[in-house]
C-alpha cells in the first residue's frame, strides 16, 4: 500500500476549507436575502386581492400562502428546503419558474462574460507585458492613456456608444475588464521586472522574451491568478448595464427587470447564483495559485 | 509631472465652484421648460441647447454636477466612517470579532457590486420623490461600499496594535478607549483619507451606471447618471454634439480625480 502523500492531504484540506467557506457565505447570503425579502414593504400582499370579482373565500385562500411564511426563521427554512429540492421559486413579474429563466438566460451571460474576460485579459496582459518590457516609450504611454480613459467611462455609457456605433455589445465587457487588468498587471510585472535577479539576467544578456517568460511572469503569476478570480466578479457586474442597453437576453437584463418590477425572489436567487459563480472562480484561482506560492517558498 | 496633478486639482476646484454657484451661474432652473424650443441646438440663449422636454441643458448640467459632486464625497465619507468603525474595532479588538468582520467583508466582496446595489435598491420603494431618490441612491453607495476599505483599515489597525508606539503607550498605562483614541485613530487617518478619495470616483461612476439603468436619481432632479440617459435617444439623423457634454465632463472629472490621487512614481 502506498503511503498517503502529505501534499495531497494538504490540497484536500485546502479544497475542503474553500468549500466550507463557500457554503457559509451562501448560507449567510441566503439568510440576508431571505430577510430582505421577508421585511421588504409589500411582502405578503398579493395584487390579485384587489380584484373585485373575487369573493371573501378566494381572498382568504390567497392570504393563506404568505401567512405560512410569517416568521422569519420559518420563511428561511422553507426557502432552504425548497432550494435543496431544486425549486428556486417563481418570478412574480414574468410568471415563470426561476429555474427555467436561469436555464434560458445564464448561458447567454456566460458567453458574454467569457468573451469579455478573454478579450480583457488578452489585451490587458499583452499591453502590460509590452509596457513593462519594451523600450519604446510610446507603447507604455499609449496603453496607459487608453486604459485610464476607459477606466473613467461608466459601463452603461460604453454600452450606449456601442449601440450607436452598431458594434457587438458583448465586446463592451472586454473593454471594462481590460483597464483593470492592464493597470494591475503593469504594476505587478513592473515590480517583478525590477527584482535583482531579473536585473542580473538582463545584464548577462538574456533576451527580453526569455527574461519575461522565465523570470518576470513566474514571480507575478500568483497575484495574476488572484486577479483572474476578481475579474470574473467585475465581468458579471458589467453584464447588467451591457445586457440591458444592448438588449442581450442574459441574467443581467433579467436582474434589471426584476429590480424594476420589485421581483425580490427572482433578484435574490440571481444574486446568489452570481455570488456562487464568483466564489467558485475566486476559489479556483486561489487553489491554482497555491503550487506557485509553494514553489516560491 | 507635478504640473499635471496641479492642473487636475485646479480643474476639480473650478468645476466644484461652478456647480456650487449654480444658483447664480445657471441661466434657468433645472426643471424650467422652454416648450417652444425642445431639442434645440446650442445658441446664445441656451449654451448647450435644450433636451427633448425643452429644459436648458447647461443649467441641468450645473445642477447635475452639483448633485454628483457633492453627494459622492458624502457617500465616500459615510463608507469611510463605517470602514473606520468596523475595521478599526475589528483590528483593535481582534479575536472572534475580527473573524466575524472578515467573514462579513468576504460576503460583501463576493457579491458583484452592481448586483448587490440593484438588489438592495429594489427592496426600497422605487416610486419616490426626487430628493428621496437622491438620498437613497447615495446612502446605499455609502452603506454598501465599506467592505474593501474596512479590510484595509483592519489590517492597518492590527499592525498598529503591535507597533512600537502602541507598545510604548501600553507600557505607560494607556489602555482601552484612550489607547484607541489617542494612538490608533490618529495613525489610521492617512489610510482612511486614501480610502475616502479613492471611493469618490468609484461612487460617481456607479451613480452614473445606476442613473442610466433608471435606478438612480429620479426626474426632474438632474445628476450625471440621469443626464447620460439622454444618449439613449441619440440618433445620427438628429445628432446634437452637446448631448455628449455631460459625458465629457464626467470623464474629465473622474480622470482628474485619478490624476490627483496618482502616486508620483507612476509618472516616472
Amino acid at each position: 500500500m502506498q503511503p498517503c502523500d502529505p501534499g495531497d492531504s494538504f490540497s484536500m484540506r485546502r479544497i475542503g476549507k474553500h468549500a466550507a467557506r463557500i457554503l457559509i457565505v451562501l448560507l449567510l447570503g441566503g439568510f440576508l436575502g431571505a430577510t430582505l425579502v421577508r421585511l421588504a414593504p409589500g411582502f405578503g400582499v398579493d395584487e390579485e386581492e384587489l380584484d373585485s370579482r373575487l369573493n371573501q373565500e378566494s381572498i382568504q385562500a390567497l392570504r393563506q400562502t404568505p401567512a405560512a411564511d410569517a416568521s422569519l426563521p420559518g420563511f428561511y427554512l422553507r426557502y432552504l428546503s425548497r432550494l435543496l429540492h431544486g425549486d428556486l421559486g417563481s418570478s412574480q413579474t414574468l410568471h415563470e419558474p426561476v429555474r427555467q429563466l436561469l436555464a434560458e438566460r445564464f448561458p447567454e451571460t456566460l458567453k458574454s462574460v467569457a468573451l469579455g474576460l478573454v478579450l480583457g485579459w488578452t489585451f490587458g496582459l499583452t499591453l502590460a507585458m509590452l509596457a513593462t518590457m519594451s523600450r519604446v516609450w510610446w507603447i507604455g504611454l499609449g496603453a496607459f492613456l487608453l486604459a485610464s480613459v476607459l477606466l473613467c467611462i461608466p459601463a452603461a455609457v460604453l454600452a450606449i456608444l456601442f449601440v450607436i456605433a452598431e458594434a457587438p455589445g458583448r465586446l463592451v465587457i472586454g473593454l471594462i475588464v481590460f483597464p483593470k487588468i492592464f493597470h494591475y498587471a503593469r504594476n505587478l510585472l513592473g515590480q517583478s521586472a525590477s527584482l535583482p535577479h531579473v536585473l542580473t539576467a538582463r545584464a548577462k544578456g538574456l533576451g527580453t522574451l526569455r527574461v519575461l517568460l522565465w523570470h518576470v511572469l513566474p514571480v507575478a503569476a500568483p497575484q495574476l491568478l488572484a486577479l483572474a478570480g476578481v475579474s470574473v466578479s467585475l465581468a458579471f457586474a458589467a453584464a447588467i448595464p451591457v445586457e440591458v442597453l444592448c438588449d442581450l437576453p442574459g441574467i443581467g437584463q433579467l436582474a434589471w427587470k426584476a429590480a424594476l418590477g420589485r421581483d425580490l425572489e427572482l433578484l435574490v436567487n440571481l444574486t446568489m447564483i452570481v455570488t456562487l459563480t464568483t466564489l467558485l472562480a475566486n476559489s479556483a484561482a486561489d487553489l491554482a495559485a497555491q503550487p506557485l506560492h509553494a514553489g516560491e517558498a | 509631472m507635478k504640473w499635471i496633478r496641479v492642473a487636475a486639482i485646479v480643474f476639480l476646484v473650478a468645476v466644484s465652484s461652478a456647480c456650487l454657484l449654480a444658483d447664480f451661474v445657471a441661466p434657468a432652473s433645472y426643471e424650467q421648460q422652454f416648450r417652444d424650443v425642445p431639442d434645440a441646438a446650442a445658441s446664445a440663449q441656451h449654451l448647450l441647447g435644450t433636451d427633448d422636454l425643452g429644459r436648458d441643458r447647461f443649467s441641468r448640467l450645473l445642477y447635475g454636477t452639483r448633485v454628483s459632486l457633492l453627494l459622492a464625497p458624502a457617500a465616500a465619507l459615510l463608507s469611510s466612517l463605517l470602514a473606520a468603525l468596523i475595521g478599526g474595532a475589528a483590528g483593535f479588538l481582534g479575536g472572534w470579532l475580527e473573524s466575524c468582520v472578515m467573514a462579513a467583508t468576504d460576503l460583501f466582496l463576493s457579491l458583484p457590486w452592481l448586483f448587490l446595489l440593484i438588489t438592495v435598491r429594489a427592496f426600497l420603494p422605487l416610486n419616490v420623490s426626487p430628493f428621496a431618490s437622491v438620498t437613497i441612491t447615495f446612502a446605499l453607495l455609502g452603506f454598501l461600499g465599506w467592505a474593501a476599505a474596512a479590510r484595509v483599515v483592519c489590517a492597518d489597525a492590527r499592525a498598529l496594535c503591535s507597533s512600537d508606539i502602541v507598545l510604548l503607550a501600553r507600557a505607560t498605562g494607556s489602555s482601552g478607549f484612550r489607547l484607541l483614541w489617542r494612538h490608533i485613530v490618529p495613525n489610521l487617518k492617512p489610510v482612511l483619507s486614501a480610502q475616502f478619495w479613492i471611493s469618490i470616483p468609484v461612487f460617481i461612476l456607479t451613480e452614473a451606471n445606476l442613473g442610466m439603468l433608471g435606478l438612480g436619481v429620479a426626474e426632474p432632479l438632474p445628476s450625471w447618471g440621469s443626464m447620460l440617459r439622454e444618449l439613449e435617444s441619440f440618433s445620427a439623423f438628429s445628432a446634437q454634439p452637446c448631448q455628449f457634454v455631460p459625458l465629457v465632463l464626467l470623464v474629465l472629472t473622474v480622470s482628474c480625480f485619478h490624476l490627483a490621487l496618482q502616486k508620483q512614481e507612476l509618472w516616472a
